[in-house]
């Protein structure tokens, strides 16, 4: 039990997947200006990276590993993670249609999402269980949305702050996230 | 077509990194030292080359409907070929790369340019405008590097400049990067107001 604790403190808090991994940096800059339309995103990609989080870890274990084409990795899980946002997107066009408009403009943008296929590779990588795998994605992905809402929070506020022109924009979301980032740091006394 | 004009567009006026906000997650990441920064650049534009070279070849046999799923199949094995050649000749930069290697598949540049030119131009204009976002992306990658190599361990390229004790070491840890990298677009957003570029 304590061990699972651990990943999840270090997956959300101490390694956060956006502030210090710098994976997701995109949506990250892009979509954390409206508290709704981060939550949304936060939601799209937690789903999509715990899934593709387990199956490519099947994958790696009964697929690849077996007949020994280790280095068929990354073209395989990008082959997978694009499958399954485009299954995703079908299914909650189906069954769910309010969330599937919430998200719908999201969806697609998750495949070149580099956290979605990081994750997958990190979990390979550091040789976790399948149930760690999966703790360890549902971890990163709370540290995901967690980044998102805090800082869309800030930009929120940012929007009536009087910022020199050539600082708007990216530039000024940037040292905001650098300062953000600090403030993690003194996560790492956690573990 | 000016190929001289597809060639500097990626260096200044489309730079992938200072313009486009394309390609933030490696230039944040791995950014530490100028070394890392030339091994990226230089897996980037390979990587670029050669899907730009094989889209366009095939930009006629390509079907509309699945020309995404396409590129990426062929993009993800460049990636998984220089993968192999730098874990086999450049040991000690594959390692400090590490996980961002592959992650050049979800490169958003690389895809970017599939779509937007290579789909839609002859080879030799593809090749043109690779050299040209890689170049620009590799100069892009360096100016960072420098930055935070010589505030955050004193040294530019191995070698030291500042005396010991005196670097920051924050500049070489997660906030530097955020930092160089945002005070950098200010900067160049302002002289670009300036000068017109």
């Amino acid at each position: 039990m304590q061990e699972y604790f651990i990943i999840i403190i270090s997956a959300v808090l101490v390694n956060n997947i956006v502030l210090s991994q710098f994976l997701g940096i995109c949506p990250f800059l892009g979509v954390s200006k409206k508290l709704t339309a981060s939550l949304g995103m936060g939601g799209a990609v937690s789903f999509v990276l715990v899934l593709s989080g387990s199956i490519t870890w099947l994958l790696q274990q009964y697929v690849l590993n077996p007949f020994k084409i280790g280095y068929m990795q990354t073209v395989a899980f990008i082959l997978v993670i694009a499958a399954l946002v485009q299954f995703v997107e079908m299914v909650m066009r189906k069954f769910t249609p309010p969330l599937y408009k919430a998200l719908g403009i999201y969806l697609p943008l998750i495949t070149t999402n580099c956290a979605v296929l990081g994750v997958a590779i990190i979990n390979i990588q550091k040789d976790l269980s399948f149930t760690k795998a999966l703790v360890n994605s549902l971890g990163h992905s709370a540290g995901f949305t967690l980044a998102l809402v805090l800082m869309s929070g800030i930009r929120e506020r940012l929007e009536e702050a009087d910022i020199p022109e050539s600082m708007q924009g990216a530039p000024i979301a940037l040292v905001v996230a650098a300062l953000m980032s600090m403030a993690f740091l003194g996560f790492s006394g956690l573990l | 077509m000016n190929l001289m004009q597809e060639f500097t567009k990626g260096i200044i006026k489309e730079n992938p990194l200072f313009r486009l906000m394309l390609g933030t997650c490696p230039a944040l990441a791995i950014t530490t030292s100028v070394e890392n920064g030339l091994g990226m650049g230089a897996a980037f534009t390979g990587v670029l080359l050669a899907s730009n070279i094989v889209i366009s070849l095939m930009r006629s046999i390509i079907p509309a409907s699945v020309r995404i799923p396409a590129y990426v199949v062929i993009i993800a094995s460049f990636v998984t070929m220089t993968d192999q050649l730098m874990h086999a000749f450049t040991p000690g930069v594959y390692k400090s790369l590490g996980i961002f290697i592959p992650l050049i598949v979800v490169n958003c540049i690389i895809l970017g340019r599939a779509e937007a030119f290579a789909s839609r131009n002859s080879v030799v204009p593809s090749i043109v405008d690779a050299l040209g976002m890689g170049l620009g992306f590799t100069i892009a990658l360096v100016m960072v590097c420098t930055f935070r190599e010589v505030l955050g361990s004193g040294t530019f390229l191995g070698i030291q400049l500042l005396p010991e004790g005196i670097p920051a070491i924050l500049m070489i840890l997660p906030p530097g990067g955020f930092i160089t990298l945002g005070c950098l677009l200010g900067f160049l957003n302002k002289m670009q107001k300036k000068y017109a570029l």
